[in-house]
């Protein structure tokens, strides 16, 4: 192959290249931020390179896991993708496919969120790594992440176990001028050897499974090519400082800038567990204070085994909680070292703005008449954009994914038999739903439970940057209608309704909720397009305007809250921001003095 | 030049992502490495969004406080916002109607790029208006109009709409007036 120019690329699209070039012939995800990228980069990725593939966007991330795994088991290189509360639904098949081993390398990439960004928890997936005793590789950048994934498949199949390659946000979502390998080729065949004692192995089995997997941990923690490296091997000093994934590359740039880099011995750990028993002996021996840098707990540091020595989290010289920010890392070192560093710039207290729906997102109607109809009800929600309902009052519980319809039916228990009724009206997305929506439905039919189930169907997985659904699968897949799904769970109740049609979908609600009350689980289907899905044609719909008749009560911009309608202080009306109104047109059966019109010049 | 520390920041939707990117392929046609930072996820349904544009010798793809050759905001309200992040001579270019702002320790340059885009018939432009804002001010970015046009051309030359749009909405805000 002709050698390709540096491309500038994202840590996840570097990922993927790296799955690439190393061979990889099964890789599945579920979307989620930071992780998102890695599968759609999968996808160009193979595309451009024409090789045979199976890529797929799994219902969740417990199916991809195991798709993925068979085919390692089959001897193939595999990967699967997935963010950080994503492997919570992965582990039960992780921690069973550890003790059996892997034919195939394969690799677990969970990406990590520390701040958090853009998720429910900070958890740090090197401690899944550890509890399910595998290794994890630890990333600092996306240069570095395309060099562990090589990596990755050659441990995994030296030593026979599935590998966790752990990115940050700050790896996944950092871009940089990344040198492409040439696309190795296998001509590895699918080759599955039965052996049912170790692939369907029985407990009195595991527990040797269990003997092999700790002495191959120990030969992992000896295993030279993912061995802590000493990138300065010049200094010289009674401290040393030990970084991983980006705060070793925050911290580089730091001990540069201060002056730092030709005095303090730095380590960068490429493996945080199990860490290599040599590097651990020698660093003790060798140093009297070892300042220890890490995302999010402290896996380095508690395998560190001296409390007087180690600094870190767990010594209290590291906040244990939060995005370890360079600035952070900076004051740190500066202390450690004994060097001043001057104070750093705050921001500002306060200002900035919350996120919010998209201007005439459906989901904004949607909850315009769940309030309306339901003023006093309880509603569970999910994850997605429409968590940020929780502005518009229509969101009081998000708690994972598929969570609002087994919450529903809990709240809607926990008043029966107290002795009240309350209505209950969640809402889920169309992508959350089948993840993990579906088997708390059908337990709610059987136990009777009585809410309604808001599916805000847009036909995307649109937080996460618009993957397909199982109703809307890639081009040659086949659809799975959503009605149907509810219909075979045994609801009794099951409309669908356009919410950009805001009377008539108001009417449906009111509709389910009566039902609920009475009967039994109610399912309304909200359908109506994601507005920045770019596999959709984009839609040309008039903008609007408000006339005199505006008499300021603000009902659209606190209640509705469309982010285009801007109330101007000095008139007391409100107006119309051009720059972003969709035309969705609701805003005009919401205003209740009807002074929002379609606008009669265009743009 | 050596190394070029910059901030871009606005709202979700306003395409901050595509102008860092392009600065960033720019730099790599000049043959500098480059590290950004993006942001993904919940804050870009219209949250504030912000990216860290490194070009040179980096290992962290951050701006720290204080560092920051310059801030391009593509809001007012992200000029208080991140102008914490600029060292003492960074300077600031802003989309903002006239007298939006007051700043007093960093030298300002603002255009209304809001209005043009409207004008222009094209609201998804304000991105690449107040890059060329930027660019007019001359030595302070580490490259060139005609290096950041061809960076345009490579990366929009299958989309001739698109193409079009992006260069008269660049030169536009080249040409503003302040
Ligand atoms: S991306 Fe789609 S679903 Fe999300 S807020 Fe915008 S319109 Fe709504
Ligand atoms: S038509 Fe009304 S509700 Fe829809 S986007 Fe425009 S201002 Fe918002």
């Amino acid at each position: 192959m002709d050698r390709i120019d540096p491309l500038l690329m994202q840590g996840n699209e570097a990922i993927a290249r790296a799955l690439i070039e190393n061979g990889c012939v099964v890789a599945t995800s579920y979307p989620g931020t930071p992780a998102s990228e890695i599968l759609s980069g999968v996808m160009s990725w193979q595309k451009a390179e024409g090789v045979a593939m199976h890529v797929e966007w799994a219902i969740n991330e417990k199916v991809a896991l195991e798709i993925a795994y068979a085919g390692s088991q089959s001897g193939l290189r595999t990967a699967v993708a997935m963010k950080q509360v994503g492997l919570n639904v992965a582990s039960d098949p992780l921690m069973s496919a550890v003790y059996l081993g892997v034919t195939g390398g394969f690799i677990v990439i969970s990406a990590d969120d520390p701040g958090p960004h853009s998720s429910q928890t900070e958890q740090d997936s090197r401690l899944l790594a550890m509890l399910a005793k595998i290794p994890v590789l630890d990333p600092d950048s996306p240069g570095q992440a395309q060099e562990l994934v090589a990596l990755a498949f050659e441990l995994s199949e030296e030593f026979q176990v599935p590998v966790m390659l752990r990115p940050t946000t700050r790896v996944c979502h950092a871009c940089q001028d990344i040198q492409p390998a040439p696309v190795k080729k296998l001509g590895r065949t699918a080759d599955f050897r039965k052996n049912p004692s170790r692939w369907a192995a029985t407990p009195n089995f595991r527990y040797r499974l269990h003997l092999e997997l700790n002495e191959k941990l120990a030969r992992m923690a000896a295993y030279g090519p993912t061995a802590p490296r000493r990138l300065n091997p010049g200094a010289r000093a009674n401290k040393a400082i030990v970084a991983s994934g980006a705060a070793a590359g925050h911290a580089r740039e730091i001990m540069k800038n201060l002056g730092l880099w030709d005095n303090i011995p730095f380590f960068q750990v490429i493996q945080p567990y199990p860490l290599h028993s040599e590097f651990t002996t020698e660093i003790l021996r060798d140093f009297d204070e070892i300042l220890v840098l890490e995302e999010t707990t402290g896996v380095i540091e508690m395998q560190l085994r001296d409390r007087d020595k180690v600094r870190g989290k767990l010594s209290g010289a590291v906040p244990e909680a939060g995005e370890l920010l360079p600035e952070l890392i900076e004051g740190i070192i500066a202390g450690f070292a004994g060097v001043t560093v001057p104070a750093v710039p705050q921001p500002p207290t306060g200002g900035g703005r919350r996120p919010t729906l998209c201007p005439g997102c459906p989901h904004r109607a949607s909850f315009y008449a769940i309030k309306k109809t339901a003023p006093k009800g309880i509603y569970p929600s999910d994850i997605g954009c429409y968590t940020l309902g929780a502005n518009l009052g229509g969101v009081d519980t998000v708690l994972c994914m598929g969570a609002s319809v087994s919450q529903a039916a809990g709240f809607h228990h926990a008043y029966r038999v107290t002795g009240e009724e309350r209505d209950v009206v969640a809402t889920i997305g169309d992508s959350t739903f089948f993840h993990s929506g579906i088997p708390p439905l059908i337990d709610a039919v059987t136990q009777r439970s009585r809410f309604v189930l808001v599916i805000l169907d847009n036909a995307t997985t649109a937080m996460t940057g618009n993957q397909p659904t199982p109703a809307v699968p890639l081009a040659g897949g086949v659809p799975v209608e959503i009605s149907s799904v509810v219909e075979g769970c045994g609801v009794r109740f099951c409309k669908t309704g356009d919410p950009l049609d805001l009377p008539g979908f108001t009417r449906l609600v009111k509709e389910a909720v009566e039902f609920a009350r009475k009967d039994s689980v109610a399912v309304v289907i909200a359908k109506s397009p994601c507005l920045v899905d770019r596999n959709r044609p984009k839609l040309q719909r008039d903008q609007v305007e408000i006339d005199v008749t505006c008499t300021g009560c603000k009902v659209c911009t606190s209640q509705f809250e469309c982010p285009a309608l801007v109330f101007d202080e000095a008139t007391k009306k409100v107006t119309t921001d051009l720059l972003i109104c969709s035309g969705c047109g609701v805003c005009m059966d919401v205003c209740p003095s009807r002074s929002i019109k379609p606008r009669e010049e265009k743009p | 030049m050596n190394n070029q520390q910059l901030i871009i920041s606005g709202v979700g939707g306003q395409g901050i992502l595509f102008i860092t990117r392009l600065l960033a392929e720019t730099a790599m046609a000049k043959g500098f490495h480059v590290l950004t930072s993006e942001t993904h996820g919940m804050a870009q349904r219209g949250g504030i969004v912000i990216s860290h544009l490194k070009v040179g010798d980096f290992s962290s793809p951050l701006v720290r406080p204080g560092q920051a050759d310059g801030l391009l905001a593509l809001k007012p309200e992200t000029v208080p916002l991140h102008r914490h992040f600029l060292k003492q001579e960074g300077w600031i270019v802003a989309n903002a109607p006239p007298l939006a702002i007051v700043e007093v320790a960093h030298p300002l340059s603002i255009m209304d790029a809001d209005s043009l885009a409207l004008t222009m018939g094209n609201p998804q432009s304000v991105n690449l208006m107040v890059l060329g804002r930027a660019i007019a001010e001359s030595g302070r970015l580490f490259c060139t109009a005609a290096e950041v046009e061809e960076a345009i051309q490579r990366k929009l030359e299958m989309k001739k709409g698109p193409l079009d749009g992006a260069m008269a909405a660049f030169r536009a805000g080249l040409g503003a007036t302040p």
